[in-house]
């Protein structure tokens, strides 16, 4: 269920990006995009009642010797996490370019709306 | 000695970081430094043929634990063909790039653009791949605007709103297939899939052909393309059309489908349809065009139909259980198409950019009778013509003979002949080209014309050289042998690259 509502933001994201005029909306609809696969990825990862990936001191005492048992039965992957870290700051930086270019495009065209920014043809 | 196997990442990457500290005082410094790295890089890429297979642990996490480079026969070729253009390319904006301003920064997201690429080649790992496949698009949106004008940075938007939508469709892919297997490692995902695909496997395959297709600019995902090339400043559509378009899009689509996925009878005939439908659109369409530039932006289109046709059509015998040496010619035919096109393609465009350079127009109907003032730019124009149109001796001629031939055994006789169509096709844009551009009557205002001067010249004759001797790679046995044939077994052994990789 909640899969396919990810799927649904990755949907409206793209329906966005293609159809909308403005570059501005278009960007966002880029981002949508983006953040559905971001929260798709947390979402493999993620197990009700989970627990952090993370062995304290007392975990250590406390179990023992099924340490790798506990780590595989309760705690949340933690690898989902780290490529969504790599993610967001790759589309960071293509957001920033994004947004500098319609800038420069706004300086050029005096316009945003796609449809008057036609001067490449065939 | 082995070459370790990061340093075709590191020097760019670092370099390209050095490079904005010079700023404009430092000018020739920083030009100095850009253009041996990558010559130095082609060196290494030279002297690294034949120690395929090896892995690299980076940071000696062992797989599938950590991150891994892999060096196989495929890899190989793409990294030579890259690093090939490259160093011309980048010895071309030595003098071509004075016309721009901020040349240090230009020249770092070039390197950037470069490691991006050897990344993606190397890579073993199916999320370092997204990553390195964003660096280098991230630099390559960032040059097409480069000149800041109307139409670059229109299409630089163009560009990036596309690419951008095919990055979100790959790294959705990637997180598919790690939901279904549990590894991002090419090797062990590959090893963790069970064949028939179950439905979000399959559903992530055809999202790795769109967002890879998008990259490729196979038609019909080419949109952005004809804007996109053309915009940049010469060096840099070189660098596209001749490479970037292929280590992105064609030999990730082709390492995902066959080594990972495996290869079936329907993505054969998907491979096949994408590749002849490029073939003929691009062709059709580069044939009405009047701005050269535009004019070899199409062409690149067909061009790479041939590639994706060549690879597909094997794929397609291998998945029906043909004769696998029918399958390795059909591919052999592809593969050497590619790095052929990344050859005469970018050798074009350097011409182009030389011929912009010096008349200040990119439209053949203002152009005419410049063979008496630019010889040098003329010949190199005509050997990467004559190539592409695959006139022998050049290289074009073997490697569509090659795809002909493979095609007539395996009995897709329909195949060969539109195969041929093409090649005539591209012979008509071609002479085109020769006619307005460089024959006939000398416009009056073109009568001060000189020819481009140093780098740029010695650009254009090294990779035209390379033109005329490519055909060498499939007549002499041992180089054959060297650098082809291992690529082509990478691709027709197909699944057996996750056992081969697990081993070592």
């Amino acid at each position: 269920m909640l899969y396919a509502l990810c799927f649904l933001l990755f949907m409206i994201g793209l329906y966005c990006a293609v159809v909308k005029k403005n570059m501005v909306k278009i960007v966002v609809g880029i981002m949508i995009m983006e953040y559905a696969v971001n929260l798709f990825l947390i979402m493999l990862g993620f197990r009700i009642g989970g627990r952090a990936p993370i062995v304290g001191q007392e975990d250590i005492a406390g179990v023992g010797g099924g340490l790798t048992e506990l780590f595989i039965n309760k705690c949340v992957d933690p690898l989902p996490q780290a490529l969504v870290l790599t993610a967001i700051v790759i589309s960071l930086g293509s957001l920033a370019l994004m947004i500098s270019i319609c800038i420069r495009t706004y300086e050029k065209y005096g316009t945003f709306d796609i449809t008057q920014i036609r001067r490449l043809k065939g | 000695m082995s070459i370790p196997l990061p340093v075709f990442i590191a020097i760019p990457l670092v370099t390209a970081f050095l490079l904005p500290i010079f700023g404009k005082k430092g000018k020739g410094v920083a030009t100095l430094l850009a253009n041996l790295a990558t010559i130095s890089l082609l060196v290494l890429a030279v002297a690294s043929i034949g120690q395929d297979d090896r892995v690299y642990e980076v940071g000696k996490w062992p797989i599938p634990l950590g991150i891994n480079l892999v060096f196989d026969g495929l890899s190989c070729l793409l990294l030579l063909a890259i690093s090939v253009v490259s160093a011309a390319a980048m010895f071309f904006s030595i003098r071509y790039m004075e016309q721009y301003t901020a040349k240090s920064k230009y020249l770092s997201l070039f390197l950037l653009m470069v490691a991006g690429m050897n990344g993606v080649v190397l890579s073993g790992d199916i999320f370092n791949l997204f990553v390195f496949l964003e660096i280098a698009s991230i630099a390559s949106y960032a040059l097409v605007g480069f000149g800041c004008e109307h139409e670059e940075l229109e299409a630089s938007f163009k560009y990036m709103v596309l690419g951008s939508i095919a990055s979100a469709f790959v790294l959705f892919a990637v997180a598919l297939v790690y939901g279904n297997t549990g590894s991002l490692n090419m090797a062990y995902i590959s090893k963790a899939i069970s064949r028939p695909l179950n439905p979000g496997l399959a559903f992530a395959m055809g999202l790795f052909i769109v967002g890879f297709g998008l990259k490729a600019a196979l038609v019909p995902f080419h949109a952005w393309l004809p804007d996109a090339h053309p915009s940049a400043p010469a060096p840099i559509s070189a660098m596209l059309s001749g490479v970037l378009i292929k280590a992105l899009g064609v030999y990730a689509l082709a390492r995902v489908l066959f080594n990972v996925f495996g290869i079936s009878v329907s993505i054969g005939w998907i491979l096949v349809a994408l590749g002849l439908l490029s073939m003929v659109a691009g062709a059709f369409l580069a044939i009405g065009q009047w701005d050269i530039k535009r004019l070899m932006a199409y062409s690149s289109i067909s061009q790479l139909g041939y590639v994706v046709l060549g690879i597909g059509l094997g794929g397609l015998i291998i998945a029906r259980d043909g004769n696998v040496a029918w399958a390795s010619l059909a591919i052999l035919g592809g593969l050497f198409h590619l790095v052929n096109h990344a050859v005469y393609k970018s050798l074009l465009f350097l011409t182009s950019g030389s011929v912009q350079m010096s008349t200040g127009t990119r439209d053949m109907k203002q152009m005419g009778g410049l063979a008496a003032k630019m010889p040098v730019t003329r010949a190199t124009c005509t050997i990467a013509s004559a190539s592409i149109a695959g006139i022998p001796p050049f290289s074009g001629f073997w490697s569509k003979l090659i795809l002909v031939i493979a095609a007539v055994q395996a009995s897709f006789y329909w195949v060969a002949a539109v195969i041929v169509f093409v090649s005539l096709c591209t012979l008509i844009m071609y002479l085109k080209v020769q006619r307005y551009t460089f024959l006939g009557e000398l416009p009056e205002n073109l009568q001060q014309v000189k020819e481009s001067k140093g780098s740029m010249l010695v650009a254009m004759v090294f990779l035209a050289s390379l033109c005329v001797i490519m055909g060498l790679l499939v007549i002499v046995p041992t180089l054959k042998d060297s650098i082809l044939e291992p690529a082509v077994k990478v691709l027709t052994d197909g699944l057996a690259y996750s056992a081969k990789i697990i081993g070592m």
